[in-house]
């Protein structure tokens, strides 16, 4: 048992529960685990409404605070479907797991909890996991008329339809998602931290490659390759010149003024004689405005014959 | 909506009313977001009620997926946008769980102290708009006034007024100014009083206000527990379950308060709970600036937390740590935990299950308002129209946190 230092909510101690609750179940339990201070209970799925009831009759586990739907598409039953449990006179929590797949139905636990039909309605929606005996197994946080089941890890963040207000057709129109760019995915796995790709340029690198070489080590003198024969291979190959001057040609530099180029005029006036941009108009210009202001109420000049 | 259909009686010959169904919603000032409400009504009697949620569904627990611990953090502001660090207190604590982190304790005590400011902000937008929705103005602009005080001490801690992402697996992003604690504390001893208990004294004994509240939506112990009810819902029915003293997180278990419940567990209890909510939450806010330690503010663990800048510019590892944690971010042992924390509108749970990677594998979030909202239609059964608009005030439904 690891000391516990993170500052997560503490409810009543874990000792025990997991033995008594795991006999309690018998043969409804698969697998009793208890990590990271949490006691999971996987159970037969199609008895998990007795387990339940048992949990909240005589274990007082009384509310059913949470469903939550997991997909794992590598296993032959790829949901799991996760009941959270609350007991207010234990203080105690548990999480009790079945897995589903398509085909199978989870037998619906709404005849134990009332709020469990919108619950399962949810994990229905996002996963596809049906629940036998719900009365109301209706779509919830999707769109009227939605297909699919948006969060299987199969399914595109982007999704597949997006809408938009037409103008011609003066009504919302769903037409196929267009990205304008990618979605960017950064992968932050590093290849010596178990990769399971081929790297961009190493897609000839299989199996039957050789291994690298040995790496080449200079410790001693005749493993470095100098020596006479170096030296002698060194003075065959002439280095060519370095290129001769053309002493004929200019010599490249700053270009020449441009005598034809004309000087521009001097400023006529300082910066100073500039009228600034907050300055008040003067009282003279009031006038007319104040006059304007008393026939009209808007400020803004009407075109003649407006009215 | 359908309209009024005149039907012969086979009996009498008299004409008969048959049921009236309209919607209430998606477009409504009372229905504090988009909610739509398909309603069927016996005259004025609600027969039965049919909640649509889901116009606000944005597919955050599929975003968290496709996004690094830290980057996910912001998500959680979003749900609730009236309680925000509310959210992210269960979010960063189901990391700390995964992770087995500790938390320096002023870092704790600053997450407790601005978790209760952001209790007293939210309940002054739910008692100010469940006022409004029963018939009055004035207490709602009142109480505004405070929620703009609150608001305005997040942006002196975390330069935003709502989105805050402040709240970081490990503690807190920032260390405050001592001036925001002593502002925060005259603040309660002063303003917050005089406003609050100024607009209250409107309300609470305000005969219309009781005419529309009592008696209404009565709820049995049994029937709450049922229906998965939390915070202050749960509490009006006379059950007193706070996590925050019942499973103590942060250091709310060296905190004194009192856990308010209802006699009647109706709309009115609902309402004098969140009230009396607010001055326990002051009064924690007070236990957390007298005791506030000095000391980091968040973990010195440089493989989760990334240094701040000014030590990243002279250390050639802090800058690794830096760069590395802000592109790959951390890594999270496998495991799943489920933390659930007592956020201003009740049990707000993060399941989050980690592969082992930089990303979540799952992350389920329990809004509040879900199950509340469920019990809708058993709650208005044979109430009046009106009565739903209290009704939904008191049960404080957002919907950017129902629908995610």
């Amino acid at each position: 048992m690891t000391q516990v230092l993170h500052p997560a909510p503490r409810f009543a101690s874990n000792q025990g529960v997991k033995d008594a609750l795991a006999a309690a179940l018998g043969d409804m339990l698969i697998t009793a685990k208890e990590q990271h201070g949490e006691v999971v209970l996987t159970v037969v799925r199609d008895r998990v409404e007795d387990a339940l009831r048992l949990l909240r009759d005589e274990h007082e586990y009384q509310q059913l605070m949470e469903m939550a739907g997991v997909d794992f598409p590598d296993r032959v039953e790829r949901f799991e479907v996760v009941y959270m449990l609350l007991s207010v006179t234990k203080n105690h929590r548990v999480m009790v797991k079945v897995s589903a797949s398509e085909a199978t139905p989870v037998p619906t636990v709404t005849t134990l909890w009332p709020n469990a039909g919108w619950l399962e309605r949810e994990v229905f929606d996002m996963y596809g996991v049906v629940f036998a005996g719900n009365p109301d197994l209706r779509r919830i946080l999707t769109d009227y008329g939605f297909e699919g089941h948006p969060f299987r890890k199969d399914f595109p963040l982007t999704g597949y339809v997006e809408l938009r207000y037409s103008e011609d057709e003066k009504r919302v129109v769903y037409e196929p998602v267009e990205l304008a760019q990618d979605l960017r995915q950064f992968d932050f796995m590093s290849p010596w931290e178990g990769a399971n790709y081929v790297l961009p340029g190493d897609e000839k690198a299989g199996a039957d490659t050789p291994a690298a070489p040995t790496p080449k080590s200079t410790e001693k003198l005749s493993e470095t390759g100098a020596g006479k024969a170096a030296n002698k291979k060194a003075a065959e190959s002439e280095s060519a010149p370095a290129p001769a001057k053309d002493k004929g040609a200019e010599e490249a530099g700053a270009p020449k003024p441009t005598e034809d180029r004309p000087a521009r005029k001097p400023r006529a006036a300082s910066a100073q004689d500039t009228k600034p941009a907050t300055q008040p108009k003067k009282a003279a210009e009031k006038k007319p405005t104040a006059k304007k202001s008393g026939a009209g109420k808007s400020a803004a000049p009407k075109p003649a014959g407006d009215k | 909506m359908s309209g009024l259909q005149l039907e012969q009686s086979p009996t009498t010959g008299d004409e008969v009313i048959s049921n009236y169904t309209i919607n209430f919603g998606p477009q409504h000032p009372a229905a504090h977001g988009v909610l739509r409400m398909v309603m069927e009504l016996d005259g004025e009697i609600i027969e039965r009620i049919d909640p649509h949620v889901g116009l606000l569904h944005r597919g955050t627990e599929k975003l968290i997926e496709h996004k690094t611990y830290l980057q996910a953090l912001p998500y959680f502001d979003r749900l609730d946008y009236c309680s925000p660090l509310g959210m992210e207190h269960s979010y960063v604590l189901a990391i700390e769980k995964l992770l087995n982190l500790e938390v320096p304790l002023r870092g704790q005590y600053l997450r407790v102290l601005f978790a209760e400011l952001t209790r007293i902000c939210n309940h002054m937008l739910n008692i100010g708009s469940h006022v409004m929705d029963v018939g009055a103005m004035t207490p709602n602009l009142w109480v505004f006034e405070i929620r703009e005080d609150c608001l305005n001490f997040f942006e002196r801690a975390s330069g935003a007024r709502m989105h805050s992402a402040w709240f970081r697996p490990g503690g807190v992003h920032q260390d405050v100014p001592l001036k925001l604690l002593t502002d925060i504390g005259d603040w309660l001893d002063n303003r917050l009083p005089r406003l609050f208990e100024d607009a209250m004294s409107l309300v609470m004994d305000n005969r219309i206000f009781k005419q529309r509240n009592v008696d209404i939506a009565v709820v049995s112990k049994e029937d709450a527990l049922a229906w998965g009810f939390s915070g202050p819902m749960i509490r009006a029915a006379g059950i007193p379950w706070d996590i925050r003293k019942s499973q103590p997180y942060d250091v709310y278990d060296r905190m004194d308060f009192e856990i308010p419940v209802g006699t009647n567990s109706d709309c009115y209890d609902r309402f004098m709970v969140r009230v009396e909510e607010v001055r326990q939450s002051a009064r924690i806010m007070r236990q957390c600036l007298a005791e506030m330690p000095e000391g980091p503010v968040s973990s010195t663990d440089r493989k989760v937390v990334p240094p701040k800048r000014g030590e990243m510019k002279a250390s050639m590892e802090s800058l690794i740590h830096h760069f590395k944690l802000y592109t790959e971010g951390f890594h999270v042992p496998a495991g799943e935990v489920y933390v659930a924390t007592e956020s201003p509108k009740g049990e707000f749970g993060v399941y989050l299950v980690s592969d082992g990677s930089n990303k979540p594998y799952r992350c389920k979030i329990r809004p509040t308002a879900f199950s509340h909202l469920q019990a809708m239609d058993f709650m208005s059964k044979g109430h009046m129209l009106p009565d739903a608009t209290a009704i939904l005030g008191a049960i404080d439904v957002v919907f950017g946190e129902c629908d995610r």
